[in-house]
């Protein structure tokens, strides 16, 4: 299925866009979803930390991702 | 009220807002742009949040600080985009009925928000710029 991905913050800079849009396997988890993102952009595993939100909800590992789902990388946080 | 704003923030509305005629105390956060960081002079900071997920977020930790404490009224406003030293990034304002209920509240609200809501800073230097917690300290970029 594909999957738009919104990306913020320094993940923005790192994959080359506001999103991006890949393919993956039907019923790949969040935490698939990350390692496939870590193969691509190598850098997003040097991060501090790399979260999944999907519709805006911070996601677990085990999270199935659905077409249609809004998914967005969450890098470090730092509001305030 | 939770604001997400691109403009200066109006930091006697999110008083108001929060403000309770049953209330013996308001207590307010103002969140400033330091103009140092890391022994660096700091030239600006540049803002961006997740926009929908970030007042999400901000919803829920008001949520819990409402189970938490007997809140009487709240407000939050954050800023976005280039923000210089000395400008207000973020307003946080919590009313109940006795002081020490807000203080604990209004901290609560602000470091929280700081942990969870998906928001990012980029300092601006002289020499460089840097995205605030992405890295550990002494790991660059390629």
């Amino acid at each position: 299925m594909k999957c738009t991905i919104k990306a913020f913050g320094i993940s923005k800079e790192i994959v080359g866009g506001k999103t991006i849009i890949i393919d993956l396997p039907d019923g790949n988890t969040a935490l698939e979803l990350k390692n496939h993102l870590f193969v691509k952009y190598p850098s997003l595993a040097k991060l501090n930390s790399v979260y999944v939100a999907v519709n805006n909800e911070y996601a677990e590992d085990g999270l199935i991702l659905k077409e249609g789902d809004e998914i967005a990388l969450i890098p470090p946080v730092s509001g305030g | 009220m939770i604001k997400i704003t691109e403009k200066p923030i109006d930091i006697q509305k999110v008083i108001d807002t929060a403000s309770s005629l049953g209330a013996g105390a308001v207590n307010v956060f103002i969140g400033t742009v330091r103009n140092n960081a890391h022994g660096k002079n700091v030239r600006w900071l540049e803002y961006e949040a997740y926009e929908s997920m970030a007042v999400s977020e901000i919803r829920k930790i008001i949520d819990e600080a409402s189970h938490r404490w007997p809140l009487l009224g709240w407000a939050v406003s954050h800023r976005v985009g280039t923000l210089k030293p000395g400008e207000v990034s973020v307003v946080v304002a919590v009313s109940a009925p006795h002081r020490q209920q807000s203080f604990e509240a209004c901290q609560f609200v602000i470091d929280t928000i700081k942990a969870k809501a998906p928001i990012f800073k980029k300092e601006i230097f002289e020499d460089g710029e840097e995205w605030v917690s992405a890295h550990p300290v002494g790991v660059m970029l390629n």
